[in-house]
């Protein structure tokens, strides 16, 4: 038998606690003292200067009493606790400016005729974007639909069947080449492919689909793959066990298990295109007016549409720069409902669990 | 139904590491087949080449023959998928499909393969499955929740349901009450000696008395050393294993007196 000589610090159990009242009634006494001496510092009051302030101040002050009263330990959890929810904060910081100031000045137009009419014929006051809602919802549809099976299947093929031989770590190799291309190219190699399939100068819908798929099918492989790769060996197994051929295995077993995760990715990476713009601009122009058919014709999305009455305003400046804010409001609306469907579906099909 | 399995001078690779060297045995049909032996001795890996699973894993392969009554599972043109019909796999972690009900479960070797089969086909299997997996009276009345939410005892039951419920001739089982209790084991244990009526039954266990309470025959494997290839060292009827045997290292095994 060993025994055991050495003993981490005291003998007792207990060890002393803070009040409950420590971290609110000193987080107010630091905005007070900090607000105090930003004003002192720079003659005025700057928001930002009397957070740090604050923040440096509260971060010292309950390092210091909980040092003394509870322990290295405990002030070392607090520090983390505390600077991850400075973090978080500050992190919180652009969304909700970004939200505030879109909702702010995008209401002024978020109206019924904002969402029945284009802009066909309208010249300063008036019109809407219905042609370019229209537009977002055919160009990112159509994008999904041609990268989620490719992406899909590749990630199928990464994680199922290359197993780490030299076609697929040169497929994951392009795929991060992908990730990095920049969207211009994108809507450049768009462009330039319908020119050389259907003619020059064509823009359509679908070009601007194909500039999306472009950048959306690395995000959508990428995503799969580690999710397909999370599903546990032994499900596999179990299937193959009971004489259930590999492709079955994969497509009734392991896709099921995932797809809550699958639609998630495939959700987020719609939303990394659907406020693409600049592709969009090359492969397939402005117009003004309703376009129902992908295949043919200048399309509008909901970026285009914010850049284009931003950037080519009429003499009276006020009604492009309503229309603008409205259109971004709502592109944060639908990638907002996207979101939720997305979660719904997933909890929807999530492994069930419950006892 | 239930079918003799032989193998002769079987050799299972990883790689380049010889996991299991020149295995010959003889597992008869209608009677239950327990390996035992120190842990890394490649019993598993030797189970897992009954029934072809050895082959999910990238690089594992086979040199020699296993024949299941008399036709060869590694000759030319054997489909794995088909063996693997005939000769089912329990493993040792319960493994139920998570996106799945109780009853898909058990139906799962079926519903999986696409074969069409009536409702009333249907829900009789499921019944005759678990009844045989002393599981129906605990499950009966929530077929439709999901299996993932049964105990660890009644998972591994309904892994055996869903085996069974493909008819194979053969059963494997590795280790399949390591992580059950008692009273599951010994439910477990009745249901394999109610299934070796019908079935080839063979067990990996490291629980001696399990070895004698259930099996007919016992097969030793060990090694020599680490980084030495598992052998299989004697294989008799279970008695004469746990009472009188042959060599040495098998009584030290059973006895306890191993390393
Ligand atoms: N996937 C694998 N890749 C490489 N080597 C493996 C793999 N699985 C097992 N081995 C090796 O093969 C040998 C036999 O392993 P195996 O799992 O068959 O032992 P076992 O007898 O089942 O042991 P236990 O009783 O602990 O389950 C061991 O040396 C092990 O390290
Ligand atoms: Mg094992």
């Amino acid at each position: 038998m060993t025994t055991i000589t050495h003993r981490l610090g005291s003998e007792t159990l207990t060890a002393g606690r803070l009040p409950r009242a420590t971290t609110p009634s000193v987080a107010v006494a630091s905005i007070i003292i900090g607000y105090a001496l930003a004003v002192l510092a720079s003659g005025e009051g700057n928001i930002g200067l009397a957070t740090l302030f604050a923040f440096v101040l509260f971060l010292v002050t309950i390092e210091i009493a909980t040092r003394i009263v509870e322990g290295p330990r405990q002030a070392a959890d607090r520090r983390a606790g505390n600077l991850i929810a400075g973090a978080f904060l500050l992190a919180l910081v652009p969304l909700g400016s970004v939200t505030w100031v879109t909702v702010s000045k995008g209401l002024a137009r978020f109206d019924a005729a904002f969402f029945s009419q284009s802009m066909r014929n309208v010249v300063g006051e008036g019109g809407g974007a219905i042609h370019a809602v229209y537009g977002t919802l055919y160009v990112t549809g159509m994008a999904t639909l041609i990268s989620v099976p490719i992406g899909l299947l590749t990630a199928v093929y990464l994680a199922e069947y290359g197993a780490r031989n030299r076609l697929s770590k040169s497929i994951t190799f392009f795929v991060d080449v992908m990730t990095g291309v920049p969207s211009i190219v994108a809507g450049l190699f768009a462009y330039a492919l319908m020119g050389i399939l259907v003619g020059p100068g064509t823009k359509s819908g679908f070009s601007g689909s194909i500039a999306l798929s472009v950048l959306m099918i690395p995000v959508v492989v990428r995503a799969c793959e580690e999710l397909l790769r999370l599903v546990p060996n032994e499900l596999r197994e179990a299937a193959y066990a009971l004489g259930v051929p590999k492709w079955l295995t994969i497509v009734r077993v392991v896709i099921p298990t995932a797809i809550s995760g699958i639609i998630s990715g495939i959700i987020l990476s719609i939303a990394r295109v659907i406020g693409e713009t600049a592709p969009l601009l090359i492969a397939m122009g402005f117009t003004a007016s309703m376009n129902n058919n992908v295949f043919a014709n200048p399309m509008m999305t909901l970026p285009v549409f914010v850049y284009d009455s931003y950037a080519h305003p009429g003499t009276d400046v006020q009604p492009y720069l309503d229309r603008a804010w409205a259109g971004a409001l709502t592109l944060i609306l639908i990638v907002m409902i996207l979101n939720l469907i997305g979660r719904l579906i997933a909890r929807r099909f999530a492994p069930k669990t419950g006892r | 139904m239930s079918k003799r399995i032989e193998t002769t001078d079987l050799n299972v690779y990883y790689g380049d590491f010889r996991a299991v060297e020149d295995v010959t045995i003889t597992i008869q049909p209608r009677a239950v087949t327990a390996f035992i032996g120190p842990s890394g001795c490649g019993k598993s890996t030797f189970l897992r080449t009954l029934n072809r699973m050895h082959e999910v894993i990238p690089g594992a392969r086979v040199e020699g023959e296993v024949l299941l009554d008399g036709e060869n599972l590694y000759g030319a043109g054997v489909d794995p998928v088909r063996v693997r019909r005939q000769v089912g796999m329990v493993f040792q972690r319960p493994n139920p499909f998570p996106t799945m009900s109780i009853k898909e479960n058990v139906l799962a070797g079926i519903k999986l393969n696409f074969n069409r089969m009536p409702r009333n086909e249907q829900d009789e299997l499921v019944e005759r499955s678990l009844r045989s997996a002393n599981l129906w009276e605990e499950v009966k009345n929530r077929l439709e929740l999901p299996g993932s939410g049964l105990s660890g005892g009644q998972q591994q039951r309904l892994c055996i349901a869903r085996a069974i419920a493909m008819a194979p001739e053969v059963l494997l089982m590795d280790e399949p009450c390591s992580a059950l209790d008692p009273i599951s084991t010994l439910a477990i244990e009745d249901l394999m000696s109610e299934l070796k009526e019908k079935y080839t039954i063979v067990i990996v266990t490291h629980n001696m008395q399990q070895a004698a309470r259930v099996s007919d025959t016992t097969a030793f494997f060990n090694i020599a050393g680490t980084g030495s290839p598992g052998r299989l060292i004697e294989s008799g009827p279970t008695d004469k294993i746990f009472s009188t045997p042959d060599v040495k290292a098998t009584e030290d095994y059973i006895s306890g007196r191993f390393g």
